[in-house]
């Protein structure tokens, strides 16, 4: 077996006395779509902020490209390549989606007016135009605030921005619950494309045919533990939610 | 409007948000005009050249001030304590000069004939005085995480305070007459006050700055919102003590301008300073939610009421109409900042 790109080792994560993560193990491998699911309260969405850097876990450990790290803040995570689509967008909703997408990676202009700051506004934007173009994103345009685009644009803003930027692992947090149909589908392949490119893709979804759908692997998370894990091929719908739910017991180390 | 921006949603015209924001600058451009121009029909010695060239010097230091406070508002923060910063960077630039300036053989003359390096030292001293209460409200904000409501109107209190115990409580007296009669009420080019120069250099080059750099981006980032901002690695607490620094040393500035243009402190003058130009950014356009404004629209902001002022004065009306009528406009602005606010979030 190949060396997992990013692996999370008995992570623990308290909130006050709420156990979010009660050691919970993940791998991620390059070039798959994983999914990582369980039900509300499982403690996913803590996982993936451990693991992205938003947040710190109490006790446990993070492996990267086989060799252990500190996640110390989002900055470090995004220098190694790790990316996220949060649940929530985090967009600047005043601003408009180029700016969004460059938010924090700023382009500028050469010579001595980068040196005072001066961003450069037109490549920014048609770079911009062009990652949301190679995704098949269409936007009115890349001057629209963002706070005025529709539920299922905003969301193809925040993909976008967490694709162009990410080398190594990709997190997306139910990033299809606000879309319609053909906008999921299109999030999930552009999922497939970037799983191509050799990109660790994790999927967190509650949706399960779309997890049959998308995902090469499937991680189950329950209390705050992993419980399961599955190949996509020849697992079932009852299984997956057999493991969420603990009617079906299986070991951490089942594959 | 908000019928405009709940439609927006199911397929945005490109340009439709962004010819809404600015309109915003453009409407009260035009009342800005419309006024200029009823006034000078009614009492055509409005618009001669001396009435402006008095209502412009009599607002460059407001102008100043709302230019950083255009920064705080965009940021989603706010500053109450800008007029006693004022007073305070005036008194130290003041008591500076001063101290180094003073003729010891008569003292009841001050600094009047000090030279240009006391003044100068005296004006460095204003403004760092400035920036450090910037600097304090910036630490407070982003670090203490106190409310920015609640940490400047503390700030307000100490530097009042502060100001009152330098001085025992009676304005500072003696200032140099090079200053005055130069930045204080001096022309350039024999035309225009240095005041309102100082005061047009600071908003256009902190226009741009808002405008075109990363400064102001991030600003609007922060303002819009800051824990997306932090996700992407922007060091929100570091910006907001910048922002606040500004705004603080342009108090600073404005006190030095105000120094120069009275001939003495103004301890007890400038308690409505933050109201004024809290209004003016928001007259301007400008959210008080954050996240989106322009200083085109504070300089708008800051000559509407000036021009009402002056204009009642010229047309015989009570003066204090105009306290009545931009306070009205004000929370007309606020409402419909709001109203747009919800429907945006509601589609
Ligand atoms: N910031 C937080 N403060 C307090 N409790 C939290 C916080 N984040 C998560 N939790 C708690 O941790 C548990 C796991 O939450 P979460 O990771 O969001 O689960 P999931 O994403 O699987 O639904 C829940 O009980 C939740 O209430
Ligand atoms: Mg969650």
């Amino acid at each position: 077996m190949t060396t997992p790109l990013l692996e999370a080792r008995a992570l623990v994560k308290t909130y006050g006395h709420v156990q979010a993560l009660r050691g919970a193990n993940f791998t991620a491998y390059a070039g798959e779509v994983v999914a990582l699911i369980g039900d509300n309260g499982a403690g996913k969405s803590t996982l993936v902020s451990c693991l992205s850097g938003t947040s710190q876990a109490d006790a446990g450990e993070v492996w990267f490209e086989g060799r252990q790290v500190r996640l110390d803040s989002p900055a470090h995570a995004q220098r190694l390549g790790i990316e996220v689509v949060y649940q929530d967008l985090a967009l600047a909703a005043d601003l408009d989606p180029a700016a969004n997408l460059f938010l924090g990676r700023e382009l500028m202009r050469p010579g001595v007016l980068g040196w005072f700051g001066v961003l450069d506004r037109r490549r920014m934007r048609e770079e911009a135009t062009a990652a949301f173009g190679e995704l098949g994103i269409e936007l009115p345009d890349a001057g629209t605030r963002v706070s005025s685009l529709s539920g299922g644009q905003r969301q193809s803003v925040a993909v976008a921005r967490s694709v162009a930027w990410a080398s190594k692992v990709i997190f997306m947090d139910e990033p299809t619950a606000a879309l319609g149909v053909v906008q999921r589908e299109r999030v999930l392949d552009v999922m497939r494309r970037v799983r191509d490119r050799g990109i660790a893709v994790v999927l967190i979804s509650h949706n399960m045919p779309e997890v049959l759908a998308v995902a090469d692997r499937v991680e189950v998370l329950r209390l705050g533990q992993r419980v399961a894990r599955f190949d996509i091929a020849g697992v079932s719908l009852d299984d997956l939610v057999g493991a969420m739910t603990g009617a079906l017991d299986v070991t951490d180390g089942a594959a | 409007m908000s019928g405009t921006s709940k439609a927006l949603p199911a397929r945005p015209p490109a340009t439709l948000a962004s010819r809404l924001a600015t309109t915003n600058v453009l409407w009260i451009f035009v009342v800005l005009v419309a006024l200029v121009l009823f006034f000078t029909a009614v009492q055509p010695n409005f618009a001669n050249p001396l009435n402006i060239r008095s209502i412009a010097a009599d607002n460059a230091a407001l102008l100043v001030l709302a230019v950083g406070m255009t920064f705080v508002i965009v940021s989603a923060g706010i500053d109450l304590s800008i007029g006693s910063v004022l007073i305070f960077s005036g008194v130290v630039a003041a008591k500076v000069m001063l101290a180094v300036g003073g003729d010891p053989r008569d003292p009841s003359a001050g600094a009047a004939d000090a030279g240009w390096g006391v003044i100068g030292l005296g004006i460095l001293a204003g403004l760092l005085a400035g920036l450090a209460w910037g600097v304090i409200n910036g630490l407070l904000v982003a670090k203490a995480r106190v409310p920015p409501l609640i940490a400047t109107l503390g700030t307000l209190g100490m530097a009042l305070g502060a100001s009152y115990l330098l001085t025992g409580g009676t304005d500072v007296r003696g200032i140099p007459r090079q200053l005055a009669g130069t930045l204080g009420f001096g022309l350039v080019l024999n035309s225009v006050p240095w005041l309102v120069v100082i005061a047009a250099g600071v908003a256009v080059v902190l226009g741009l700055v808002l405008a075109y750099t990363r400064f102001g981006r991030y600003t609007y980032a922060i303002g819009s919102n800051p824990e997306a901002a932090r996700r992407v690695g922007i060091r929100v607490d570091r910006h907001l003590i910048k922002v606040y620094a500004l705004m603080g040393l342009l108090s600073g500035l404005a006190g030095v301008m105000s120094l120069a243009h009275f001939s003495t402190t103004t301890i007890s003058g400038h308690s409505a300073d933050n109201l004024a130009a809290i209004a003016a950014v928001v007259l301007g356009g400008t959210s008080l939610f954050g996240g989106s404004g322009r200083v085109t629209g504070t300089v708008i902001g800051v000559l509407i009421p000036a021009v009402l002022q002056s204009g009642f004065v010229t047309i015989g009306v009570n003066p204090y109409w105009q306290n009545v009528a931009v306070g009205a406009v004000l929370v007309a602005a606020v409402y419909l900042d709001q109203v747009r606010r919800r429907a945006r979030e509601r589609a």
